[in-house]
């Protein structure tokens, strides 16, 4: 890099400039095209696994792509496992924890950005503070009270907790928030209009793409959430998908083409979501990272 | 000590103020604050989960100091972060500089590179396992047709642990992204005045970029620290702690404590210490990064 940079400086300066820049460019260019290529091979392989039969998983070295997709496979990989049982509690638990976090962030995150009161930004940082807190710190106790409370094998210590705000959404929703000109809530104020008035009528309809991102990285964090149902969750009837999934692991074999076709029915909603929704996780990146 | 009285309004804006986020107040009462105490007095017991916690002291501190898979597990947990944590903001940090070029296919960069961050880790380390199989695996039959060695990752103690700090390596694009907003934010002026002094790229991405960057970095290091030494979903699903404890995390371990072997009293000792460690380990970046962290960012 640095020896062409030399002789670019003995030609004029803005064509040097310019050369350079293309470079630059086209190294970006090629930089980053290996690293899309890394991150999807694993997307690549599990489809091409999936499609595979038992026979042509065995063979070696692997083919790279499937000399007879076997489309079957997805319908033998839906019935290994109680596919849909797990898929409906995946459902119920994710279109809860949706519920109240789309119910409390909001609410919360009012209150830290659209309202003055003494000690607010000393408890906003504690707020922050939690997000290091190693889970297991909690975890262990968590689970010995909700047993206490015989919440265990039941989906409440998943779902319950989302009704209380959890700090990076309140982060997020704040940041929102704070971008709603004050005047706003002012004339409502003046209006006669009291605090909860102001936020459920005026301030939140305008904030309803925001509630949206929330709403959507709740539902992937449910939809994703490993440790959650494999410590609550002890009742096969009960598991979500995450759990479902170990289910093809057996002692000595893996049933490497069922477990693909199984994770490309988990992944692909997710895919989907994320494809139609790009400006909402990128809106929630920007939020969460500058300003 | 110094006493401020409220004013009767500041006090109505109090209640106000808490009134909007009681339920956080709650949760963080039951959810996080109870259950850290709680973790706390149960690590002073020997205790099932059924029956009542008997008070033994020290005793479950003292006995992990002697637990030779205990120092492994913390010995792994240490290895895997400082691996994949570094790695990761490097990979993050050239995606984002790569991304922040005049490239009009930027968008299909950004949604590739991006969306294995928001995939499950449970399925991503299905995946994996199909992925880094020495006979079945694509990874391996790459590296076989380029002369390298064929590695049984996920089956030798050796490489166990590498195995997930690639995996790790998915989340990259999320930290890019970041990084990126951090590149944009970055005032063009102070580009133009180095190329005025006649720095070039390397010195432009030492003297401009990466000063200004540091607060991200810095963010980055502590919550990719904090995560990386709870690192444990991949080890459950992938190698169950083998091979030879190789990938016996942490937390895996403290799982197996906690949840296996029902010691709750061992499992919540380990959970104070871990907490003791992420704040200790913390703090010494936070002090540290005094000397290499530019506070006086432009954004």
């Amino acid at each position: 890099m640095a020896a062409p940079a030399k002789t670019f400086r003995e030609v004029p300066a803005r064509r040097s400039r310019f050369k350079g820049k293309k470079l630059q460019v086209w190294v970006s260019r090629l930089l980053l095209l290996l690293f899309c290529a890394a991150f999807l091979l694993p997307l690549y392989w599990m489809i091409v696994t999936a499609l595979k039969s038992d026979q042509e998983l065995a063979l070696f070295p692997p083919t790279l792509f499937p000399l007879e997709p076997q489309w079957g496979n997805f319908r033998e990989a839906v019935t290994y496992i109680p596919f849909f049982r797990f898929l409906n509690n995946t459902l119920i638990v994710t279109a809860l924890t949706v519920v109240g976090a789309v119910i409390s962030n909001p609410l919360i995150a009012y209150g830290f950005a659209r309202l003055e009161w003494p000690g607010r930004d000393k408890v906003f940082l504690l707020v922050m503070a939690t997000v290091f807190i190693p889970f297991p710190v909690v975890i262990i106790a968590l689970f010995d009270i909700f047993a206490g409370l015989g919440w265990i094998n039941t989906f409440l210590p998943l779902v319950v907790p989302m009704f209380f705000g959890s700090a990076f959404w309140i982060f997020l929703m704040r940041q929102f928030l704070m971008q709603i000109p004050m005047e706003v809530s002012d004339a409502a104020r003046i209006d006669g209009a009291n605090e909860f008035q102001v936020f459920s009528q005026v301030v939140l309809p305008l904030t309803l793409p925001a509630v949206g991102v929330i709403g959507i990285f709740a539902a992937l964090h449910a939809w994703n959430d490993f440790i959650g149902p494999l410590i609550y969750l002890q009742d096969e009837s009960l598991y979500t998908l995450a759990i479902g999934l170990t289910f093809f692991r057996s002692q000595y074999d893996v049933q490497f083409n069922l477990l693909m076709a199984a994770s490309t029915l988990i992944v692909l909603p997710v895919v989907v979501i994320f494809l139609l929704f790009q400006r909402a996780f990128l809106e929630g990146i920007t939020l969460g990272s500058v300003k | 000590m110094r006493r401020r009285f409220l004013s009767p309004l500041e006090r109505r804006k109090l209640a106000l103020g808490l009134l909007f986020i009681s339920p956080w107040i709650v949760g963080f009462l039951a959810f996080t604050l109870y259950p850290i105490l709680y973790t706390l007095r149960i690590s002073f017991t020997r205790y099932s989960g059924f029956g009542e916690p008997v008070w033994i002291g020290l005793a479950n501190y003292r006995a992990l100091w002697s637990d030779t898979v205990f120092w492994q597990s913390l010995g792994n947990t240490l290895y895997y972060t400082a691996l994949a944590v570094p790695i990761g903001i490097v990979v993050a940090l050239a995606m984002a500089i790569a991304m922040n070029q005049p490239l009009k296919e930027i968008p299909f960069y950004r949604a590739a590179l991006y969306l294995p961050s928001v995939l499950p880790l449970f399925a991503v380390s299905f995946i994996f396992i199909a992925l880094l199989d020495p006979n079945r695996g694509i990874v391996n039959q790459l590296m076989v047709s380029l002369g390298l060695p064929n590695i049984n990752w996920f089956g030798d103690p050796r490489y166990a642990k590498l195995g997930l700090v690639l995996l790790a390596q998915l989340g990259a694009g999320n930290t890019a992204l970041v990084f990126l907003a951090g590149l944009k934010a970055i005032p063009k002026t102070l580009y133009e005045a180095a190329v005025l002094d006649g720095a070039g790229p390397l010195r432009r991405f030492w003297s401009v970029t990466l000063p200004l960057m540091t607060p991200v970095i810095l963010y980055s290091l502590i919550l990719g620290l904090s995560l990386g030494l709870q690192v444990f979903a991949q080890a459950y699903i992938i190698t169950n702690g083998g091979p030879a404890n190789a990938t016996n995390f942490y937390v895996f371990y403290l799982y197996n404590q906690a949840f296996r072997y029902s010691q709750m009293g061992v499992a919540s000792a380990m959970a104070w210490v871990l907490f003791v460690i992420t704040l200790v380990l913390a703090l010494l970046i936070f002090r540290t990064s005094k000397r290499w962290v530019n506070y006086e960012t432009v954004a």
